[in-house]
């Protein structure tokens, strides 16, 4: 429980947030978003609309966005339903952050599956770049978070950072996109095996390969 | 109608019910920590597993599972009794072992039902969890550990209470429940989460290590904070009335009180009247009884009234009226405030639908009327009535009542005129219902009984004229004749006035003997001449009858302080010395005299009076400004000696931070 992210309720967050409005962009989002939902059903629209606050607060400082106290409450009020409610749904997302993050939101998965394939490689090397667990790095570039299943095991291990994920790291893949993230570059997201496209077998097909060139009914072979 | 069988017993449920009411209806025991027959199912504790067939071949939860035809459910089989001894254990994994230090202990669910179907031992040998407290407010101390997450509270909170701050943050092992950022819970009704709480994670804070429950004595006796008559139970050790619950009652409050019912108690060892006091030179000195007798004998009884204040009981009205009466045409007034509405036809200042009839009315009209302080118990039901798909109009200043509400506006003239929208309602509505408030019966009554006409209020088999009173003793009063022409101003020139607990009149325009019969040093004993301490609502068996016409008995639960004694003795006493000595000297005796001058109050019940109200014109004007009760917590003499009633006034009403201390 300890580490747990506590939610600010400080005057200072309430100072600076407190006037939170939508930005124009964000309120034409705002309208597609609720246009989806019947009317007297907008609470639906929870989700998507704390996922648009974060973005736009991410885009006023600069980071991946958080969610402060009274950004919450101007989503409820948005769809008519009590601050409680929001709130648990804000606390309830991991992707939903409560406390600021830097730039770069580097979640990586420590789930058994990534865990084998060497998800400790993965911490090991985002350690010796300095990003701490649960800890902004003091340029306020890089947060580090360690998350349950992404569902990428058939490429793991594997890392999110922001919208991307990037799969298939070993230590020194892990360093290369830290280092070029740093230097403000942005890596090829997705696998980091040469050769591999997404997350089709290495070396080649094993299963159903009559499939591969064309349409092939396997039915009769499975006395079917 | 499903018909079912339950461990071979097979027994036949209305359609819609529950696998666990269908074994509850065949007398078997489930047990259940989430589930409760006045919220919303949410089946998330799993103790009430079955075996259900045909089904799949696992336990099932049978407060979620919909009786069916032809099921057969065992409930004592291995296969049941390992899934709740399973259940239990990992319940008990994160609950910490602190029941010698917890209130609930002796009474907690989870104790029972461990004892009854645990395993008796742990396997776990991890470090358990630990959770923070949280901030509830005035009334609701937490100790969040040993929550087990059943989310009664929540549910409680959104739909009864309709007040949504209590919510569940965070997920999985590290689920909390908390209040909203863990502000102080803004329910009139927030003491009835620590009565649903299964575990000890909610308790009473005021209540907080006072007693056990095994060593307090308990009496059923009847609420007098407002006109509900809310059914409770006393908890009392010694002297002292430590614990106030609410008894089930589905007629009158369900099994909720609110927190003024639950906490007042607190007021009944403070500011007591616990001897005589004699006005000598402008100062109140104490003084034997008799000499308290003397002094009221000497006063000039030429004109004598008599003003009941707001908690007495008819026992006692009836008792200085018996007295009074003995010196001619006495002046009996009940309403302190100045009210002067007609009185003529009872079922024009009666709530006709019944409390729990108003759940079943379609169309509502709240005229004048802030029901969440006047009656929140009565609110309670209007929400019920609002899911069943019912419409509310009201009238008045606009207020927070819980629920969606048309605002007509605070002009009473709107009364003749109603808009559209309402006549349209009430056109189509089966059940119709008015309910006029306090603010409303000053300057509107004969309007409102207009609107009975107009919109055909009175109809078979449905009367839907509601009047809502704030004070327990009014409508018994009512009944024995407290109720003057002129209102309390045709008081003001009586030779002796007695007052009965009466602390909210204006004392100014009184000029004769004023004698104050009560039992707290309020505004009342201030400006009386004599002072004889009598007896709150626990130290007396009383009967009272509530908005709705029910007569309800208490029982006494503690005995007064001091030398102060149960009021119809004093006047009983009193009676002797002024040589018209009153015809009974038994609490018996009296109801039997009482009965005869009002047969209604002769046996407990719901009394039901002819409708036939009288015509006062129904032309209304003027504005509604505010409401009769400016502070829901400090409304009565017990209310204002009670600390826990101040702290919530304070911090809940004017908005005074309270922060814990820091530890």
């Amino acid at each position: 429980m300890a580490d747990a992210p506590q939610i600010p309720d400080e005057a200072e967050v309430r100072a600076r947030w407190g006037a939170f409005a939508w930005s124009d962009e964000s309120r034409e989002k705002r309208n597609a978003i609720l246009a989806r939902y019947p009317a007297g059903r907008e609470q639906s629209a929870s989700i998507p609309l704390l996922d648009l606050a974060q973005r736009q607060v991410g885009a006023e400082t600069q980071t991946q966005g958080w969610l402060p106290v009274p950004v919450i409450e101007y989503v409820a009020r948005e769809i008519g339903v009590p601050y409680m409610r929001v709130y648990e749904v804000a606390t309830f997302y991991t992707m939903f952050n409560l406390a600021p993050v830097g730039r770069y939101h580097v979640q990586v998965c420590g789930t058994t599956p990534c865990m084998l394939r060497g998800s400790d490689d993965v911490l090991a090397a985002c350690k010796n770049k300095g990003l701490v667990k649960g800890k902004t790095t003091p340029d306020g570039l890089f947060t580090l978070t360690e998350v349950e299943c992404m569902g990428n095991c058939a490429s793991a291990p594997m890392v999110q950072i922001n919208d991307d994920n990037f799969e298939d790291l070993d230590y020194d893949r892990t360093v290369t996109i830290i280092e070029a993230l740093a230097r403000g570059e942005q890596p090829k997201a997705g696998t980091q095996e040469p050769g591999r496209h997404t997350v089709e077998p290495l070396g080649g097909p094993t299963s159903l390969v009559a499939m591969m060139s064309e349409n092939h009914d396997y039915r009769p072979e499975w006395g079917a | 109608m499903p018909k079912l069988k339950v461990d071979g017993i097979e027994v036949e449920v209305p359609q819609g019910a529950t696998v666990l009411q269908a074994c509850e209806a065949a007398g078997k025991e489930i047990p259940r920590f989430c589930y409760h027959e006045r919220l919303s199912i949410a089946g998330n504790c799993r103790m009430c597993l079955v075996e259900v067939k045909p089904g799949p071949p696992k336990p099932q939860a049978s407060c979620a599972l919909p009786a069916a035809d032809n099921q057969e459910v065992f409930t004592t089989t291995p296969m049941v009794k390992n899934a709740r001894e399973g259940i239990m254990e990992f319940l008990l994994i994160n609950h910490p072992l602190d029941c010698p230090i917890c209130d609930q202990g002796g009474e907690c669910d989870l104790q029972d039902q461990a004892m009854a179907y645990g395993r008796g031992h742990s396997r776990y040998d991890e470090n358990k969890r630990a959770v923070t407290e949280k901030y509830m407010g005035p009334i609701v101390k937490t100790i969040m550990t040993r929550c087990i997450q059943c989310t009664r509270c929540i549910r409680f909170a959104e739909e009864v209470a309709g007040v949504e701050e209590i919510g569940a943050i965070y997920r999985g092992e590290n689920m909390q429940i908390t209040s909203y950022l863990e502000e102080a819970v803004t329910s009139e009704l927030s003491g009835n989460v620590v009565d649903l709480c299964p575990v000890g994670a909610l308790t009473s804070k005021p209540y907080a290590f006072e007693a056990r429950p095994w060593e307090l004595r308990k009496t059923l006796t009847i609420d007098v904070m407002d006109a509900v008559g809310t059914n409770i139970r006393l908890d009392s050790r010694g002297r002292q009335v430590l614990r106030c619950v609410p008894r089930i009652n589905d007629d009158v409050n369900e099994e909720w009180a609110h927190d003024k019912t639950r906490h007042a108690i607190d007021g009944l060892v403070r500011r007591r009247l616990d001897r005589p006091y004699v006005r000598r030179g402008g100062k109140l000195h104490p003084a034997t009884w008799d000499e308290a007798f003397e002094a009221i004998v000497a006063a000039d009884h030429g004109k004598v009234a008599v003003v009941a204040g707001d908690l007495v009981d008819c026992e006692t009205m009836f008792a200085a009226k018996a007295l009074a009466t003995q010196f001619g045409t006495p002046v009996l007034e009940g309403r302190q405030t100045g009210m002067d509405y007609d009185t003529s036809s009872l079922a024009a200042v009666n709530f006709n639908t019944t409390i729990a009839g108003i759940e079943r009315a379609d169309a509502i009209l709240l005229v004048g009327t802030n029901l969440r302080w006047e009656a929140p118990l009565v609110n309670t039901r209007i929400r019920k009535a609002i899911k069943r798909g019912a419409r509310v109009f009201a009238i008045g200043a606009e207020t927070e009542l819980t629920y969606k509400v048309t605002w007509l506006g605070d002009d009473l003239s709107l009364l003749g005129d109603l808009p559209e929208a309402v006549t349209e309602a009430f056109g189509k509505a089966e059940r119709p219902a008015v309910i006029v408030g306090g603010a409303a019966m000053k300057g509107a009554h004969g309007a409102a009984l207009g609107l009975a006409t107009s919109l055909n209020l009175v109809r078979d088999g449905w009367n839907g004229f509601n009047v809502v009173h704030m004070a327990a003793a009014r409508m018994g009063g009512l009944m024995l004749g407290y109720a003057s022409k002129g209102g309390i101003a045709d008081a003001r020139d009586a030779g002796v006035t007695y007052f009965l607990g009466a602390d909210e009149v204006e004392f100014t325009g009184f000029g004769g003997f004023k004698v104050y019969v009560g039992h707290h040093g309020d505004r009342g004993a201030a400006h009386a001449d004599v002072v004889l301490p009598g007896a709150s609502y626990a130290e007396k068996s009383g009967t009272f009858v509530n908005l709705e016409g029910r007569v309800q008995r208490g029982e006494r639960a503690v005995f007064p302080p001091g030398d102060a004694r149960e009021d119809w003795t004093i006047f009983r006493a009193l009676s002797e010395r002024l040589g018209k000595t009153l015809p009974f000297d038994t609490l018996e005796e009296l109801r039997a005299a009482m009965a005869l001058d009002c047969p209604d109050l002769a046996e407990p019940g719901l009394k039901t009076f002819a409708w036939n109200p009288p015509s006062l014109g129904t032309t209304a004007a003027g504005r509604i400004e505010g409401y009769p009760i400016k502070d829901f917590y400090l409304t009565n003499a017990i209310c204002r000696a009670s600390p826990t009633m101040q702290r919530c006034s304070a911090e809940l009403v004017h908005g005074e931070a309270f922060a814990e201390a820091a530890e």
